[in-house]
């Protein structure tokens, strides 16, 4: 049951669906029942009777998740989609996902529209890329990585191709995430050349792939945010300075030669 | 390799770690034959600095000679004697072009905890953290250095390593400190902190024409340090006087036209370790106390400029803005633009108007390193400047 990634507490009588109140809440609201039925008990007489009520539909509120007044309104304060790690609240009410982001890369429009045009380029920056393949006249293959180690494959066609300005691209049809991009050349006065890229997925399975790809840290406009920089120190230094390899204390070989001073 | 490694609050060790190899075609590396504590390491020792790894190499104050190169390093050969800046630099973006050398574009491989905190990254370090770039440092035999073709500057062999080792780092930074401050004839300087930038700030300072430097601080062998090496400085210890009434007793009831903060956060026992996490939360907190900061607005000259060399990293509480925009004051700071520097530095070290090595106060071998943070951590006298050798 691909929409059951919410885990479930043993107190849990309703099912994942009906649950439209999220955890902090939850709590809080067990919390303040809790206190209400207790003070209601100790206060006694008619109003008491009344608070440890009150305090009783919170308690159950809490241990339920589930809020029948919430249910009237139509509020669901437990759609994951509503959050993101990042601050920002991504469109997942409709499973698109759109990310625009600018770098200002110090080469010219034309040296950075012929890396970019040709697409077997893009995997040299775009870490979740594969591999992209031509296979025909502006048709290509690209083959990316998904979370947990998966695969993912699609066709492409040039949805549009403005020299040294802009270049466009989408899926085809029967792509497993159809998505689309654009990338618009700007230059400026002696900074180089503005990248304006756009990018629009449809994540697998709506709102629960765009929960899974939160989930795993591989937030879209995070990700584009890399690839930009990744492609701005290709094109301006010739390489992408990494720290992978480099020797450390960690390192399986390694011994310590003085006991730790100060510790 | 003999490497000095970071474990933790007051835990550095001296490991056995593998030598390191070229990465990226623009690298080189370098057997050290001369490396240093800088007072910003303290920070890491007393774990204020996040995003450090347990096992991480220390050190961005080294110099040696290349025993390896990338290839696409031209510039360079096997053999050549080489200080290397503390600031990896790419040479080829909008800041290096512009000689904002330490705000490098390129240089930092995880650039987003500092965008996080500060919208932007700058350029990586050696041996800081891993939201500087995560980079090894060079207290160690053999360091990697990326973008070789730009960093390292070539000494020449007459130079002995401990007269030309201070360009790796606190000779520039003192020396950027004086230039922001736009001396012009008559000026007077404050410097507040007598520590190595300090000292450097006040002897460039002179080199740059000021008409009178005063020092602050209230170590007295500090004080006499830079007594020796500028003779006409004034000298004002705070524990024994007001800084205020003196600085307007020397400047004629002016106040200094320029006012230096050479001590940064590295006096205050206060914590960055939430810094990031209140970043994200726009959650206003103070974790930098700038006593000599606020002293030095308050004392500054109408008009005058306030130049800050000395590392902050958080948010301040209590600033008196409010003085500084009613006295028209300009504020210069920032990390050392190493490379504009290291060349004409080398210059007045070689025609005999500077001696960096006059802040040393201690020798020792590499593998003596957690000693030494112990000790220059407790601040006694006259544990003021170590340098490692690590033969």
């Amino acid at each position: 049951m691909k929409d059951e990634l919410i885990e479930c507490s043993e107190f849990e009588k309703t099912g994942a669906s009906r649950r439209n109140v999220n955890n902090p809440e939850r709590v809080a609201s067990a919390v303040a029942g809790g206190a209400l039925v207790a003070y209601g008990l100790k206060r006694g007489g008619m109003l008491g009777v009344t608070i440890s009520a009150l305090g009783g539909g919170l308690l159950l509120r809490g241990t339920t998740g589930h809020s029948v007044v919430y249910d009237a309104v139509g509020l669901n304060t437990n759609d994951l989609s509503a959050t993101s790690l990042f601050g920002k609240t991504p469109k997942a009410l409709t499973g698109t996902v759109r990310v625009k982001k600018a770098v200002t890369v110090n080469r010219s429009p034309a040296d950075i529209y012929q890396y970019w045009r040709n697409f077997e380029n893009l995997p040299t920056f775009m870490k979740h890329l594969e591999s992209v393949t031509s296979v025909g006249e502006n048709k290509t293959r690209w083959k990316a990585k998904a979370p947990l180690g998966a695969t993912v494959e699609w066709d492409a066609e040039l949805t549009s191709d403005i020299e040294n300005q802009r270049i466009g691209w989408r899926s085809l049809e029967g792509a497993d995430i159809p998505n689309s991009g654009t990338v618009e050349l700007r230059p400026t006065r002696e900074r180089g050349t503005e990248v304006i890229v756009t990018l629009m997925y449809e994540a697998p399975g709506g709102k629960v792939g765009e929960w899974a790809a939160w989930a795993l840290g591989e937030e879209p406009s995070l990700q584009i945010a890399d690839d930009l920089g990744r492609f701005k120190s290709l094109m301006e230094t010739g390489l992408i300075l990494t720290t992978e390899g480099q020797t450390s204390g960690r390192s399986e070989e390694a011994r310590q030669l003085a006991h730790a001073a100060g510790a | 390799m003999k490497a000095i490694c970071w474990y933790g609050k007051h835990d550095v060790r001296t490991m056995q770690v593998p030598e390191p190899q070229i990465l990226n075609s623009r690298d080189a590396i370098i057997r050290i034959t001369l490396t240093a504590i800088c007072g910003s390491d303290l920070h890491l020792y007393n774990g204020y600095i996040p995003t450090m790894e347990a096992g991480d190499i220390l050190g961005h104050e080294f110099m040696g000679e290349v025993v390896e190169l990338g290839n696409d390093v031209t510039n360079l050969k096997v053999g050549d004697r080489v200080v290397v800046p503390f600031t990896i630099s790419c040479g080829n973006c909008f800041s290096c072009k512009r000689e904002l050398w330490s705000l490098c574009d390129n240089s930092n491989p995880n650039p987003r905890m500092l965008e996080t905190l500060a919208g932007y990254s700058g350029s990586a370090l050696f041996g800081y953290s891993h939201m500087y770039g995560g980079f090894a440092g060079g207290q160690a035999e053999y360091v990697r250095v990326p973008f070789a073709d730009v960093g390292p500057i070539k000494v020449p062999d007459h130079m002995p390593d401990e007269k030309v080792l201070f360009l790796s780092d606190i000779f520039p930074t003192g020396f950027m400190a004086a230039e922001n401050c736009n001396i012009h004839p008559g000026d007077t300087v404050a410097v507040w902190g007598a520590g190595p930038v300090g000292q450097f700030a006040a002897v460039s300072a002179n080199l740059l024409g000021a008409e009178k430097v005063c020092i602050i601080d209230h170590y007295e062998d500090r004080l006499e340090l830079a007594r020796t090496q500028n003779p006409n400085v004034v000298t004002i210890n705070f524990d024994e006087e007001t800084v205020y009434d003196r600085l307007l007793e020397e400047t004629g009831g002016r106040g200094p036209d320029a006012c230096i903060d050479a001590v940064g956060l590295e006096s205050h026992g206060t914590s960055l370790d939430a810094l990031l996490d209140y970043a994200k939360a726009y959650a206003y907190l103070a974790t930098d106390r700038p006593h000599a900061l606020r002293q030095a607005i308050y004392c500054c000259r109408k008009g005058g400029t306030v130049s800050v060399p000395g590392v902050y990293g958080g948010f301040l509480d209590k600033f008196n803005f409010g003085a500084a925009f009613g006295k028209g004051l300009t504020f210069k700071m920032g990390q050392t633009h190493m490379h504009k520097y290291m060349p004409r530095l080398l210059a007045e070290i070689e025609n005999g108007s500077v001696d960096p090595s006059f802040v040393i106060s201690h020798r020792l071998k590499l593998s003596e390193a957690p000693l030494a943070y112990e000790k220059f951590n407790e601040k006694k006298d006259p544990w003021r400047k170590v340098v490692l050798s690590p033969n």
